[in-house]
């Protein structure tokens, strides 16, 4: 089925009606995946990953036109984007967001220009056979330029919302976002759905997001994959990073039956700041891997990567986090942190911090745990009349509310934060409540 | 109020209460003070019912109920408190909502009706003013990133909230300075009444100072090896530790 799969895909690929402006690209990605392999537990980076339900499906199917449920965050304040099973709804757009947003396809030549100097050019080599199926089939997408010096005042939410088929069908999106020098911006990437009836997806999303962060400036940028538990995601994100660029990221992994996010981030010239949070809380049988790689090509450029999971049911997460020191990277400063909680024997995790350092005048720290709750701060809530297993979900819970409470959104925590209370069976956050009135 | 009866304990292997008899009337302060490693914050662990802190004998009656075979929780519940030496940081818990899951668990056991939250933010706010910790505690995470003197004020105001019969303060004036101390002993002070006892345990006589024990005893060697008055204190802090052992114990039970 795996080599089906492959072919299959292409098919599809290749029927789709592309941009001539972007024939190169397609061609380039459909080479390329034609000769792939789907990966088996013997690929090293897909070792605990199975890919045979997904291959197994098939979703060999182009997405149907629809209109598509897009989740609200309330209280933010934001320049809206919704894109439905990969098309972008301009209905339930933001007139202003639209402004800032280029569609692909309504790209007029200077843009097509800036499109075409960025596209795959981020990303580089880096990507797996999901990302060459991603360049061979782009037909759209979506380009935001934040000029130079521009500061977006509100945040861009981009929601992908996706319907169900009657056909199991692929959804490729891509999206291309670069602040030129002194540009500041928040992007949130907000794969949406639920499990209600009418959220459920049986749908497969490969996202590709490319991201080049010009000198002296800053990109704040959430990746929020809440999709149905039914729907398949994987997403390749790819970030550059130039003189003394600045991106801080928060990536949740909570949503499908099949996670896999290959985050890349490339610290190119020098003075820059790598802040990358991230939460998974898969529960039932989800399987959530994330495999990031941050590459310290140059010196005096700085990394700070906290993940953390908590594992439910049979639930499995991966966490491959590698920082790639090269030679010339002097002075780097990185940290790599990632805490696993397991809330029953037959959930899983398997952790790997990875640090190749080939320079010497470096500072470098990694640590990967995985733990029961803490027995002293156990102890100190049943000391207060609460009982053992309400500690446990209220400590669970603080293990992540932890980086919730980073979030520079406030909006967006607050947003969250019961939904990921209600993972660990609280109806509702009384906190959110309570701070509401604080 | 409570009635501790030949109470022995260990800690893995070792013993560390050897038969350890204490009764407290209502309204009560006692002071317990000794040597390091006397037993002093076992029997304070014993009492919360920490796991690690095995009973192998004697018996706890709280108010007529024995509290040995219940769980931490329980014993709260039935107006257990214990302040902690060093109190826990959790961060990602908020204060507020700790505080408020404490409550309503202490409350809903005492027959009390459930406080709304617009109810119990007043409270709290309330307490906070109290104890002199601004109301921006509440919103951060359990004890996380406080100070010695804000960890020590946070476990008052728990205190204050839950209206416990017993209160067992262990070493409560440890890294506090002067005026910490004194807001911490006046809450203490503030709380007394006829119907609640303390248990106060200490190195040193300075607390006893600002919060004025009606009995003092000696816990050495996993026993009470000496009760008195406050007067008891002084002569303690004058004379030290060693002046018990070369006879001057009076082996009150």
């Amino acid at each position: 089925m795996a080599a089906e799969f492959i072919t299959k895909q292409l098919e599809l690929a290749k029927s789709v009606s592309s941009l001539t402006w972007l024939g190169a690209i397609n061609e380039r990605g459909q080479r390329a995946f034609a000769e792939a392999t789907v990966p088996t537990r013997k690929t090293e980076a897909w070792k605990y990953t199975s890919l045979y339900n997904l291959t197994e499906t098939g979703f060999a199917n182009a997405a149907p036109a629809a209109q598509a449920h897009a989740d609200v965050i309330p209280g933010l304040q934001a320049l809206r984007i919704v894109v439905a099973n990969g098309e972008l709804d301009t209905a339930a757009s933001d007139a202003a967001a639209l402004e800032l947003v280029v569609r692909f396809r309504d790209a007029r030549p200077e843009q097509q220009e800036a499109i075409r100097a960025l596209l795959g050019e981020v990303k580089a080599d880096r990507g797996h056979l999901f990302a060459d199926l991603n360049d061979a089939s782009i037909n759209d997408g979506l380009f935001v330029l934040v000029e130079k010096n521009q500061r977006l005042e509100h945040p861009l939410h981009i929601v992908y919302a996706n319907t169900s088929g009657d056909e199991a069908f692929t959804v490729n999106t891509r999206l291309l976002i670069a602040l030129e020098q002194g540009a500041e911006a928040t992007v949130i990437e907000h794969y949406s759905g639920d499990d209600t009836e009418a959220g459920k997806q049986n749908n497969f999303t490969n996202a590709v997001t490319e991201i080049r962060v010009g000198d002296n400036a800053k990109l704040v940028h959430y990746r929020l994959q809440l999709m149905a538990e039914s729907a398949f995601h994987i997403g390749g994100t790819f970030i550059d990073l130039q003189r003394d660029a600045r991106y801080e990221g928060f990536h949740l992994g909570m949503g499908t039956t099949l996670t896999r996010n290959d985050v890349v981030v490339n610290h190119n010239v020098g003075g820059s700041h790598c802040q990358m949070n991230g939460v998974y809380v898969p529960q039932n049988q989800q399987v959530v891997d994330f495999h990031t790689c941050v590459e310290h090509k140059v010196a005096h450029c700085t990394t700070d990567e906290v993940f953390r999971g908590i594992m439910n049911d049979k639930a499995k997460a991966i966490f491959n986090g590698r920082i790639h020191i090269h030679p010339d990277a002097q002075k780097t400063l990185a940290e790599l942190s990632n805490k696993n909680l397991l809330l029953t024997n037959t959930a899983e995790i398997n952790t790997k911090p990875e640090l190749e350092i080939y320079a010497d005048d470096v500072q470098c720290a990694h640590g990967a745990t995985v733990a029961q709750l803490e027995e002293k701060a156990r102890f100190y809530l049943q000391s207060r009349g609460i009982s053992a297993a309400e500690a446990e979900v209220m400590l669970s819970f603080g293990f992540i509310n932890e980086l919730l409470n980073d979030l520079n959104d406030e909006a967006v925590g607050l947003w969250l934060r019961p939904q990921l209370a209600k993972r660990f069976g609280r109806e509702d956050t009384l906190s959110a409540q309570l701070t509401g009135e604080l | 109020m409570i009635e501790i009866k030949d109470l022995k304990a260990r800690v893995e292997e070792k013993e560390i209460l050897k038969g350890l008899n204490l009764n407290i009337g209502p309204g009560e302060v006692h002071a317990i003070m000794g040597p390091n490693g006397a037993g002093k914050s076992t029997l304070g662990n014993v009492l919360a019912g920490r796991e690690g802190y095995e009973v192998t004998g004697g018996s706890a009656t709280l108010n007529g109920k024995d509290i040995l075979d219940l769980d931490p929780e329980e014993r709260a519940r039935e107006g257990l408190f214990l302040a902690f030496q060093y109190p826990v940081e959790i961060p990602g818990v908020s204060n507020l909502e700790f505080l408020k899951a404490s409550v309503d668990a202490v409350r809903e056991q005492q027959g009390k009706p459930a406080l709304d939250s617009v109810q119990f933010l007043k409270l709290a706010r309330e307490k906070c003013k109290a104890v002199n910790l601004d109301q921006s505690f509440l919103k951060r995470g359990v004890n996380e990133g406080f100070s010695g003197g804000e960890k020590k004020r946070n476990e008052l105001m728990q205190m204050m909230l839950l209206e416990p019969s017993l209160c067992i303060l262990d070493e409560t004036d440890s890294g506090l300075d002067i005026d910490a101390l004194q807001v911490v002993a006046e809450g203490v002070n503030a709380m007394r009444d006829e119907n609640r006892s303390f248990i106060v345990v200490t190195h040193y006589q300075r607390l006893l100072d600002y919060i004025v024990p009606d009995y003092v005893h000696v816990l050495a060697n996993g026993r009470i090896v000496k009760s008195g008055g406050k007067e008891l204190a002084l002569e303690l802090e004058e004379k030290g530790y060693g002046w018990l052992e070369n006879g001057n114990g009076n082996g009150a039970e």
